[in-house]
């Protein structure tokens, strides 16, 4: 079994250095001609291989993590005393403006999109996604879009986003003359976050089409892993809630640039239209976070407990439960905005009744670690303190169902608590568990034990002095968003311990980024199947090659490899199978698999929006014209280039 | 039997883990604290999310502890057991999905209730009626006129210090006629946030006992939103009384000669100040009885001597305002009160600058205003 794949990449390697050669020389010729390295630094640029594109996605989403970062640190740094001058009024505006941006769309939805790029072709038993140009393209505009929120800050710092990830209007939308808000910043982020819109619902799209269409013989929906089930909910959740949002942007924009008045009460418009639509998307964006989450723990607890996931269909039907229920909580956003008793009743009933099918989860989770044999590593701390620390962050969120006790809480350091432990605690612990997890499918090695135990204990220890105070801070009355507050109020203490938790965070986020990297060169070989794992993607080699499956998967149950290796005795004990004598992927010429060639297109056309988007902050019809040009230009380009080079 | 005993020991641990939690959120004096209602109405709310915080501190700690405890109690070192394939147990399941689904609907109960209760605005002659106007960044409290009630036969506008007398029943409307800001007396009662183009009303009760109540705007609305406190002042009966019907006369000083030449002319400060009790200025506070107020600027400062005369001169310098760089007539970009001894030209003259003298002849104007 282990000894067929690590000829195959050899083989697959000779073949990709020929054409390599070849085409270079043809694409000179013609720019028409399709690119074809599939090594080098040029085939970043131009791939279209749905693992190479995972990667892109995951290590761009590390880097604006490590930017979120620092921006939480300032924050910290700013609070860590009564009357901060670490920063002024509008700097720390900016900051928790571009840190939660930042946090929401260019590291919590692409590190998701990261993981769902690399591992559902392979989970499913499919030689890529749907459509491999326009995955590279979501990728490209998501890169670009975040450049693009970024690059205000080279207008100066007065310019960058500064109205709060949420964007309430009429503070967004009221045109500039009217100083409500300085800078450009909102024009900035509304423009940004459209094109991240563009770039996450063609990614959504394509894992639809890609779930629903490309999955092996035998891969019925109810023998898939849940991590892809839980991606296609939120590939779904995707395309239905962006563009509820992107209209409010739009409006956003008109609003402050050409004098419509969707949102001026003076004029007829209404504010609150904009809370309305803003969390009917930003509701089920919470589910888009964290459902990729609960999906790469469903994942790691089996492996490490060798035991099947608790309840499989249940898991499954609570994920689409709270797809669904997801869209009839938003007014809980809004329940100080005055809605009326009647109103705000029925959305903290529904509040309180999405919480039952997540409990449903955390209990099946416990089901299926419990009376197994658990191998505690890296993965496993990770995806027990989701367990530990989600829960805790899911029991604050029900107490926001408590309209009234709402009202006190709303904007507060107790909310701040809340969703942190829901998106750090569930979202980032289940991430860096997953790195760890998949990290020898991807790069062939295993990440470092001993970093990796040490980075857990001191992000856990840091997370819950950052966060389990931030409870009391809000619930003693301190709100949020606020710059600076006095002395004397007794929260000179708590805010110490704040600080001091968050830097410990940044050290064992430095830590584990240092285990990534020493790893990647130096970490020990790991063979396809480090785990004994459950899932198709474990059956190939490690790092997975560019054809992923040399022969077609033909899938015979749930968790199908796992099948392969074991069976289960009349007592439900395992029994190892033996091992099949002649790999059946031994006998396939690996040269011969068509693979779809790299592209300069989705570049291209990416290249033009953010263009498009300047033109638009600055109100410059000339900028606008080469952006255009770059657009359609990409687009015929993308029609029109000629299939794959055969030969 | 014995994991049920377990748990109730996990339960019992809980209590005594989340009383003392609870006791010193509660302990916290600092006037701002909803842990520490005084008001009817913040205590309703105080006593309906208590014993919901117990149980979900308890649940809490038991998921936790139960982690835990499988996280050792299952721990594989050799990786050598070979566990019981168990792929669900429906009982189970039906189970977890049924119990906390009853604990939600109990806890539904109270919540509803108390919902509805609090939305209730008692009737208006027994209610002192105040109009809360958020601005960007402080906040105005209007009382209408004929409240017999209370003493109040023609209309206050002040700002910063809100009164009421004890154990009033309150309802206030919220206007805002720039952006969202919301009305939150922690100690009092619940937030509600102020819309522009709309009117919120959320009536509460005052404390039954004299007290001085921390408020904040709870609602992003931009640069100065930390700086935008205010105060709330639960006077005896005969304290208010006595308060109201000063707030009730004419200015205490005349307006005219030197103070009128720099304030309307010069400086121009009645573009945005009055000096008239009943009149409602355009932008700025009224300034008709400032020495009465403690605190001014957003309730940030304490109204003396050495800090009117920084405002007067300079105020972006004590509170981060868009006004640094202007004069009125301003052009719009600016959001809060100017700066009058940073150069400026308008219209290719340069702006007077206030001198110490100037500001000091005007700050002894205001400091009469009692």
């Amino acid at each position: 079994m282990t000894a067929v794949p690590e000829v195959i990449p050899e083989v697959s390697s000779e073949v990709v250095v020929e054409t390599q050669s070849t085409e270079v020389m043809k694409t000179r010729v013609d720019p028409l001609r399709r690119p074809a390295a599939t090594s080098g630094l040029w085939s970043w640029f131009t791939t279209i291989d749905h693992k190479k594109i995972g990667i892109l996605y995951g290590s761009s989403a590390l880097l604006f993590f490590v930017i979120a970062g620092i921006e939480a640190l300032l924050i910290r740094l700013q609070l860590m005393a009564p009357n901060g001058q670490v920063l002024t009024a509008g700097q720390y505006n900016a900051m928790f403006t571009m840190h939660g941006t930042t946090m929401v769309f260019l590291v919590g939805m692409p590190m998701a999109v990261a993981f769902g790029n690399y591992l559902i072709p392979l989970m499913i038993g499919a030689r890529d996604v749907a459509f491999p140009r326009m995955n590279m393209f979501g990728y490209w505009v998501f890169l670009f879009g975040g450049l693009f929120v970024y690059s205000s800050i080279f207008t100066g710092i007065a310019n960058m986003p500064n109205g709060g990830w949420f964007g309430y209007t009429p503070l967004t939308s009221t045109p500039l003359s009217a100083g409500y808000l300085p800078g450009h910043g909102p024009d900035f982020w509304v423009i940004g976050l459209i094109m991240l819109g563009i770039g996450s619902t063609t990614s959504a799209l394509n894992f639809v089409v890609t779930i629903l269409n490309m999955r092996a013989p035998g891969m019925t929906l109810m023998r898939m892993p849940v991590f892809v089930w839980m991606m296609l909910i939120v590939a779904f959740l995707t395309v239905f809630a962006l563009p509820v949002v992107t209209a409010a942007l739009i409006m956003v924009f008109f609003d402050r640039n050409y004098m419509t008045n969707f949102f001026v009460a003076q004029n007829g418009g209404d504010p609150l239209l904009y809370q309305h639509l803003f969390w009917i998307f930003g509701h089920p964006e919470v589910y888009i976070l964290i459902l990729p989450g609960m999906g790469i723990v469903s994942e790691i607890l089996p492996v490490m407990s060798r035991k099947p996931l608790f309840g499989y269909s249940v898991v499954v039907f609570s994920g689409i439960a709270i797809g669904f229920m997801g869209w009839g909580v938003w007014a809980h956003h809004m329940f100080a905005t005055g809605l009326g008793p009647v109103a705000v009743s029925a959305f903290g009933l529904s509040t309180m009744l999405i919480a039952v099918p997540t409990g449903v989860k955390i209990f099946n989770w416990l089901g299926t670690v419990w009376g197994g044999s658990l191998r505690i590593n890296t993965p496993m701390l990770f995806s027990l303190g989701f367990i530990a620390m989600f829960t805790l962050g899911g029991l604050s969120g029900v107490t926001h169902s408590i309209v009234p006790a709402d009202t006190q809480q709303t904007d507060t350091y107790y909310v701040v608590a809340h969703f942190h432990y829901v998106l750090f605690g569930g979202l980032i612990f289940a991430i860096l568990g997953g790195i760890v997890y998949w990290f020898p499918k991807m790069f062939g090695r295993m990440m470092n034990e001993k970093l990796g135990k040490t980075s857990f204990w001191i992000i856990f220890v840091g997370f819950n002095l950052t966060f389990f105070p931030m409870h009391f801070l809000g619930l003693t009355g301190m709100p949020r968003r606020t710059y600076r507050y006095s002395a004397g109020l007794g929260w000179d203490t708590l805010n110490k311990l704040v600080t001091a938790g968050s830097f410990l965070i940044a050290f064992a986020v430095l830590l584990f980024i240092t285990n990534v990297i020493w790893s990647w060169k130096r970490g020990p070989i790991s063979g396809p199947d480090p785990w004994d794992a459950r899932t198709l993607e474990w059956s190939i080699p490690s790092p997975a090659p560019a054809y992923n499956f040399a022969v077609v998967p033909q899938v015979e149950a749930r968790d199908d490899f796992w099948h392969r290796k074991y069976t289960e005795d009349d007592e439900g004990r395992l029994v190892r199978l033996p091992e099949l004598e002649v790999d059946p992927a031994s006998s396939v010429d690996v040269s011969k698999i068509h693979l779809p060639s790299p592209s300069y297109f989705p570049l291209v056309l990416a290249a033009g929006l953010p263009v498009i988007g300047y033109a638009a902050v600055f109100k410059s019809p000339w900028l606008a014209v080469p952006g255009v040009l770059l657009l359609l230009f990409g687009m015929y380009g993308w029609a029109i280039e000629p299939g794959t080079q055969e030969g | 039997m014995s994991r049920l005993l377990g748990l109730r020991k996990v339960r019992r641990g809980a209590l005594i883990l989340a009383a003392p939690l609870l006791l010193a959120a509660c302990s916290n004096e600092n006037g701002q604290n909803p842990m520490n209602p005084a008001g009817e109405t913040a205590k309703k709310i105080d006593n309906l999310i208590n014993p919901i915080f117990i149980i979900a501190i308890a649940v809490g700690i038991g998921v936790v502890g139960m982690t835990l405890f499988i996280a050792l109690r299952f721990r594989d070192k050799d990786g050598k057991r070979n566990p019981k394939q168990t792929h669900g147990n429906s009982v189970l399941e039906i189970g977890w999905t049924i119990l906390p689904a009853l604990i939600l609907a109990v806890i539904a109960v109270p919540t509803v209730a108390t919902i509805f209760e609090l939305a209730k605005t008692p009737p208006k002659a027994e209610t002192l009626q105040i109009t809360v106007v958020g601005k960007q960044w402080w906040w105005e409290f209007q009382y209408p006129k004929g409240q017999a009630k209370f003493g109040i036969d023609t209309k206050v506008v002040t700002s910063t210090m809100m009164h009421a007398p004890v154990g009033a029943k309150i309802t206030v409307r919220e206007q805002s006629d720039n952006v969202l800001h919301s009305f939150w007396v922690p100690e009092l009662a619940g937030k509600r946030d102020v819309v522009p183009g709309r009117t919120n009303v959320l009536s509460f009760s005052a404390s039954d006992k004299p007290g001085v109540f921390r408020g904040a705007c709870a609602e992003y609305c931009g640069l100065s939103h930390a700086n935008m406190k205010f105060w709330v002042i639960v006077d005896s009966k005969a304290d208010f009384a006595k308060w109201m019907t000063n707030q009730q006369k004419g200015p205490a000083q005349e307006y005219a000669g030197k103070i009128q030449e720099l304030t309307a002319k010069k400086y121009q400060c009645v573009n945005c100040h009055v000096f008239d009790a009943t009149s409602t200025p355009a932008y700025g506070p009224n300034l008709t009885h400032l020495a009465s107020r403690q605190y001014f600027a957003g309730g940030i400062y304490k109204t003396n001597r050495a800090n009117l005369l920084r405002w007067v001169k300079n105020a972006p310098s004590m509170i981060p305002m868009q006004s640094q760089k202007c004069r009125l007539p301003a052009p719009a970009t600016c959001v809060g009160m100017p700066s009058f001894t940073t150069p400026i030209k308008q219209n290719g003259k340069a702006l007077p600058l206030m001198t110490d003298a100037e500001a000091d002849t005007i700050v002894t104007y205001l400091l009469g205003q009692k």
